[in-house]
This record gives C-alpha cells, sequence and structure tokens, in this order.
C-alpha cells in the first residue's frame, strides 16, 4: 500500500527576510529625506567613471554618499573618493549581488539626515543583483555603446525591474557603429515606456540631463516642486 | 551564481516554516517564474549544498516552473508568452507592461512526515 503523502500548504516568498529589511530601510530613507540609487550593470560599463563625475558635479549642490560593491579589492571605492564624497567599499567576497543586509551594515555610523543622495554600485552583474530589493528609490540599468544593443535581450529579468535605463559611453557611440534604434527598442520590449538617458562620465555628455533627473527624483521624495 | 543564495534563502524559510507548525520536511514545492532569473538546474544543486547539514538535508526540491504571463488590454485577456525577451502579446502585437504570472520565488507546499 502505497501512502500518499501529507502535504501542508504553505505560502511564502523566498526572499521574505530582504524583502522585509529593505521595506524598513525604505521607510529610514523616507523619514531622512535621502534618496537611494541602485546602479546595476555589467563589468566595465563605465558604471565607476560615471558615478565619479555624478558625485563630483552633484557634490557642490548636495551631500552625497555612495556604496560600492565588488567581488574584491577596494580599487573602485579609492576611485571613488578622490571626489571628496564619503565612500564606503563593500567587499562581497564570493557573493555576485548585493543584498539589504550589507547595506544597513555598511549605513553604520553614517548620519543620513547628511546625506541628500546615496548612489549604491552593485555588483558588475545582469543576472544576479535582479532579485534582492536594497530599499532603493530607483534601479538604473547601464549599457554601454560598446556592449552591443542585444544585450538587453539576454538580461530581461534585470530590465524588467529597472526604472531608468542608462546608455554609457555614448562618446564612442559612433565608433562602435551603435544602432540606437535597435537599442531602444530592446530595452522596451521587456520594459514598456522605460526611460532613457544618454551619458559619457568621461566627456560629460549628457550630464546634465542626467543631474536634473536626479535632482527632480529627491525633490519629488521631499514633496518639494 | 546567486541561486547558492537563493536555495539557502529557500533552505531557512522551509526550515521556519516546519518549526512553527512542529512538522518534519520530506520536500518543499517551489513555484518559480519564467522571469525570475533563477535557473533550475543551478536552484537544485545549490539545494543539496545548502541544505547539508540542516534538517532538510536529503529532502526533495520539487520545481513548479510558471510561465510568463501578461494582460493584453487589446485583446482583454491573460496571454501567456513563449519566451522571457519580450511582453509583446502574440495574438495582436502589442506591448504590455502588465505582468500577471512568471516572477514567482515562492514556497507554496511542505510534504511532510506523518
Amino acid at each position: 500500500m502505497t501512502k500518499t503523502p501529507r502535504i501542508l500548504e504553505v505560502r511564502a516568498n523566498v526572499l521574505k527576510d530582504n524583502d522585509l529589511l529593505a521595506r524598513s530601510m525604505r521607510l529610514r530613507f523616507a523619514q531622512t529625506g535621502t534618496l537611494v540609487l541602485n546602479l546595476v550593470s555589467s563589468p566595465g560599463s563605465g558604471k565607476t567613471t560615471l558615478l565619479r563625475r555624478t558625485l563630483l558635479e552633484l557634490g557642490q549642490r548636495y551631500r552625497v554618499a555612495a556604496l560600492v560593491g565588488d567581488l574584491a579589492t577596494d580599487n573602485d571605492a579609492k576611485r571613488l573618493a578622490e571626489s571628496g564624497a564619503p565612500v564606503r567599499q563593500i567587499e562581497t567576497k564570493t557573493l555576485c549581488h548585493l543584498e539589504a543586509h550589507m547595506i544597513e551594515e555598511h549605513l553604520q555610523n553614517w548620519d543620513l539626515r547628511q546625506i541628500d543622495i546615496l548612489f549604491i554600485e552593485n555588483v558588475g552583474n545582469l543576472v544576479c543583483p535582479s532579485s534582492w530589493d536594497l530599499g532603493e528609490d530607483l534601479r538604473i540599468a547601464l549599457f554601454s555603446t560598446t556592449e552591443g544593443e542585444d544585450k538587453p535581450l539576454k538580461y530581461p529579468t534585470l530590465i524588467n525591474t529597472a526604472d531608468i535605463a542608462l546608455i554609457t559611453k555614448i562618446d564612442l557611440a559612433e565608433a562602435v557603429e551603435f544602432d540606437r534604434e535597435a537599442m531602444y527598442q530592446n530595452l522596451r520590449e521587456m520594459r514598456p515606456g522605460i526611460e532613457i538617458l544618454e551619458v559619457s562620465g568621461k566627456r560629460g555628455t549628457g550630464m546634465a540631463a542626467w543631474l536634473e533627473r536626479l535632482e527632480r527624483a529627491l525633490k519629488a521624495k521631499r514633496g518639494q516642486h | 551564481m546567486h541561486e547558492l543564495s537563493i536555495a539557502t534563502s529557500i533552505v531557512s524559510v522551509a526550515q521556519q516554516e516546519a518549526a512553527a507548525r512542529g512538522v518534519e520536511v520530506e520536500a518543499v514545492h517551489l513555484r518559480l517564474g519564467a522571469l525570475s532569473g533563477v535557473v533550475v538546474d543551478s536552484l537544485l544543486f545549490g539545494y543539496e549544498v545548502a541544505s547539508q547539514g540542516t534538517p532538510l538535508e536529503g529532502t526533495r526540491l520539487l520545481i513548479e516552473e510558471v510561465p510568463l504571463t501578461i494582460y493584453c488590454p487589446s485583446c482583454q485577456a491573460e496571454v501567456e508568452l513563449e519566451g522571457i525577451q519580450s511582453l509583446r502579446c502574440p495574438r495582436c502585437g502589442e506591448l504590455s507592461g502588465e505582468i500577471r504570472r512568471g516572477k514567482e520565488l515562492e514556497i507554496v507546499a511542505l510534504e511532510v512526515k506523518d
């Protein structure tokens, strides 16, 4: 006689611990009026160059800070610290993404009331960071013109969770025969209507619109107009 | 490979749920959306590794894969998609941002010992 297994119905989100923590951090960021951005991309997309320039330019008007995730080394944090903004490295060792508890731990002793905009540079990876909410206001996916226009099609999960797509290294567009129309279409196949901006962290092209977008998000968060 | 992190969370959440009910687990039923970004084979391997040395060691992870389904406003219907590269309705060709299913990453049941 075969025994039928006893099955208990359960409804539990696998990442509920992370989600709960992210939610409580989001509340904290709301109380301090800190705008939080989660930057995701593949390695070599120009995240650090863009962020360095962003910290420099935005730092003249706002109090900015950054957390930088990397498997190993604090090279990126050092490069970013040259901007004068407070920067902390999160060394993930073998982990390919950042999780909410790492953000919480690395925010210790930082007075969030003294930070207007906090940038989180995720580990360079277009797959793994998708599932972890870090309590951010906006998730920004970076794609460089040198990576190819079909990149968004290869990483649909990530695109679908992004709020803004940032096309980086736009100064190289012509040299690599970047197909703008194909890129825009590929992005919008998985995220209809996604906002797209083009920048060059090296040359400064498109920086004004990018910074203005961040300023607008900060004002919206603080209920200013 | 983030599947090991996901597997570790599955083991931990399943253990919490089992402990709360005072039961011993034989298998964990998981619902996994096509757009969850998780690879089934890697997750199964990760589960074996993550459950070692825990009360869940030797238990099975049973995965129900959920296809991506959108609501198409033009067709006024839910439409199941074959791939995950586009949210375009295969019937009318319109794009829809309204995902109804396919992002699941949840434990739906525990098979337990009597």
